[in-house]
């Protein structure tokens, strides 16, 4: 892309400083870019740094060493106005915004850019009003912050760094107080943000599949603070993706982009059935515990879905009596019960 | 700029047309102005000798008075005191709001954050030294006496603010507030040291002075605080945006062009201006600030700072006013002092104000 970066980090080093002198490292040797029109996902296991990294890229906290460029200006020692005139954030502090409603929350974004009373003008009550309907605020408009719920004051607070007009949005974890429709709403939004404003986003989120089909871009923390820039399929593909993530009871299944919580220990089986029934008996067997045997491999158990009738049935069969069952739940729990009574280890 | 189609949103709705509504919070001005005068009034025409508010009036307008002794009493005695109480009230109530939001604590005022102590500290450091304090005593030292005490009131509440803006530039705002507690407690602890060694005179003149009273300012000392409240006041008001952007927190404040080193230090010279002459001439008053504060957001409905700080000073005006009234009644007996009547009213009016909000979480700044 020949676009400049927006935000751009040139060898920066992130962390904190003691009060002894002595400084903790979190990441070293950082150089990434924030094109404008783009939205990157910044993603890592806990404890990784990603809101240090988010809090030194928004100014709120000094590197170590390197350099932070806001639109080719050093971020950290630019003006506290020049800055909010630019870039504007969503933190996971929770606040407690007194006795104001989510209007004159949202219009605290226009803070940067009026004069020293605050006073609104016609074009900032514009911007506020169209702040708070592209993220779907409209109704929390006359509403008490305080009296929100969690997910409706992170709009609100969206709706606010929205109305501050920047050129870059930082947010850092966005997405943990939703549910899934508004996580997907607030993700959409965000995309549409980038790709129709130009605004370049800065996610951090522990939402994997989200962001593998929402972000332009992944930032991943892998080991040792190194951090992996890249499309989501790429880092998926050159299992930057697995490692990052990498522990006991956790397999990253490649093909389907999502991780398995249980490595299938408990044996082989062959399933026989088609469409999203099989597609569903598949994952029950997975959740159990059983290996799917691929085409023409011999397995020990066989399930066999029979979706002849009005609602299907699956027959159990193997070296004991058959079974036959009319949920999952029953399957499940026949494949238990065979463990129990013909131990395979 | 281009605008984000509204549909990609959930619930997306037109937003209502304006921001808040001034025409409330309007009325409820009239009604705190209609009841500033009324208490002025009142602060002039009640007391041991009862002089009709016409007379009142007239005598201020400078006019023909039936009693001469009557002009005397309004003017020599009642008035000094009445503007003391207004405009002392008015600067504690600025000092609330500003130092509750600046803390993001409800509780936060300046008897709570040890200001009021160290001013108490130094004069009861002055009465040990010299046997000296408050107008009451300027008889024995005359107008030197009242100066000195002032002075030390003043430099006491200003070096503890002073000790607080030394570390505020390194500290979270909670760990401040604990500081400011504790400088509190370690200038009550010394205070109780240092009166062990003071005869009775000297510690009925720390206590005269101690039990904060809006009476026997002098013109001269009003011709000093009128114009320091009112710089004070002003300087309140220019802070109001950086305010407004606290309400959601330092980290968010920051980000959204306000530099909080200097939100803090214009904050706490503003308090020194306010809370330190204050103090100085009246002696400690403990919670009129906090009461002013919490009366005024309850009453508009808002912590917009734009709204809140100018009534926040006309009701710390009124509650100066009425409390100062109340100890002026004509008891048999002058048994009330200021501090019990701000303590027996003026809490359970913030009291009343808080409760009767649905949600308790709003009390939060």
């Amino acid at each position: 892309m020949a676009l400049l970066p927006t935000l751009e980090t040139r060898a920066l080093s992130i962390g904190y400083r003691q009060a002894n002198g002595a400084s903790r490292t979190v990441a070293s040797d950082v150089t990434l870019a924030l094109r404008p029109g783009e939205l990157v996902c910044l993603m890592g296991p806990n404890g990784a740094g990603k809101s240090t990294l988010l809090r030194t890229l928004s100014g709120l906290q000094r590197p170590l060493d390197g350099r932070v460029l806001l639109e080719g200006q050093d971020l950290h020692a630019m003006s506290v106005t020049a800055r909010g005139q630019r870039l504007s954030v969503v933190l996971t502090d929770r606040i407690t915004a007194g006795m104001l409603t989510g209007y004159e929350v949202t219009s605290l974004g226009r803070h940067p850019h009026t004069d020293w009373t605050g006073a609104l003008t016609a074009h900032d009550h514009e911007v506020v009003r169209r702040a708070l309907d592209a993220t779907g605020a409209g109704l929390l408009a006359s509403r008490q912050v305080a009296e929100l719920s969690d997910g409706e004051r992170q709009r609100v607070m969206v709706a606010r760094a929205v109305a501050q007009e920047p050129v870059v949005m930082l947010l850092d974890e966005i997405t943990a107080f939703l549910d899934l429709p508004h996580r997907v709403a607030i993700m959409r939004l965000l995309a549409n943000l980038a790709h129709e404003r130009g605004v370049a986003i800065l996610v951090s989120t522990h939402d994997l599949e989200l962001s593998l089909r929402t972000a332009d871009r992944l930032w991943l923390f892998g080991a040792a603070g190194r951090i992996h820039a890249g499309a989501p399929e790429d880092l998926v593909m050159d299992g930057a993706f697995e490692q990052a993530f990498a522990a006991d009871g956790l397999a990253f299944d490649r093909d389907a982009g999502v991780f398995r919580t249980f490595e299938p220990t408990r044996g082989v089986v062959s399933l026989v059935g088609e469409g999203s029934v099989a597609a569903w008996t598949a994952r029950a067997l997975e959740r159990a515990g059983y290996r799917v045997a691929a085409g023409g491999e011999q397995a020990p158990l066989r399930v066999e879905v029979q979706s002849g009738g009005d609602t299907p049935r699956w027959l159990l069969t193997g070296n004991a009596d058959d079974t036959s069952v009319t949920s999952l739940e029953a399957l499940v729990a026949a494949l238990r019960m065979r463990e129990l009574t013909h131990p395979t280890r | 700029m281009n605008s984000v189609a509204a549909g990609t949103a959930v619930g997306s709705t037109m937003t209502p047309a304006a921001g808040p509504s001034r025409a409330s919070s309007t009325g409820i001005y009239v009604v705190l102005a209609a009841t500033l005068v009324t208490a002025f009034l009142l602060e002039l025409a009640i007391g041991a000798v009862r002089i009709p508010l016409g007379e009142v009036v007239s005598i201020l307008a400078g006019g023909h008075t039936e009693q001469e002794t009557w002009a005397r009493i309004v003017l020599t005695f009642r008035l000094p005191r009445a503007i003391n109480a207004l405009v002392s009230g008015a600067a504690l109530g600025a000092c609330g709001v500003l130092l509750q939001t600046l803390f993001r604590n409800p509780l936060a005022d300046p008897f709570v954050l040890g200001i009021m102590h160290g001013a108490r500290l130094a004069v009861a450091t002055l009465v040990v030294a010299t046997g000296v304090a408050g107008p009451a005593f300027a008889a024995r030292f005359g107008d030197l006496g009242t100066i000195a005490t002032s002075a030390a009131a003043a430099a006491g509440a200003i070096g503890v603010l002073l000790l607080m803006l030394a570390v505020s530039a390194r500290v979270t705002t909670v760990t401040l507030l604990i500081v400011g507690l504790l400088l509190g407690y370690v200038c009550i602890g010394l205070i109780s040291a240092l009166l062990h060694f003071v005869d009775e005179v000297q510690a009925r003149a720390f206590s005269q002075w101690d039990g904060g009273s809006f009476d026997g300012i002098t013109r001269q000392q009003l011709f000093i605080l009128m114009p320091l409240v009112v710089i004070g006041i002003a300087l309140a008001h220019a802070l109001v945006k950086p305010l407004n952007a606290l309400l959601l927190g330092e980290s968010y404040a920051a980000t959204m062009g306000v530099s909080i080193v200097r939100a803090r230090v214009l904050a706490f010279a503003c308090v020194g201006l306010l809370a330190g002459p204050v103090t100085a001439f009246c002696g400690p008053i403990p919670f009129l600030g906090l009461v002013a504060a919490h009366v005024a957001r309850g009453l508009l409905h808002t912590s917009d700072h734009r709204l809140l700080m100018p009534a926040a000073a006309l009701t710390g005006a009124i509650l100066g006013l009425a409390a100062d009234l109340v100890t002026h009644l004509p008891w048999n007996k002058h048994f009330l002092h200021l501090d019990a009547v701000i303590g027996m009213i003026g809490a359970p009016i913030a009291l009343w104000v808080i409760l009767r909000r649905r949600q308790m979480r709003a009390l939060e700044i």
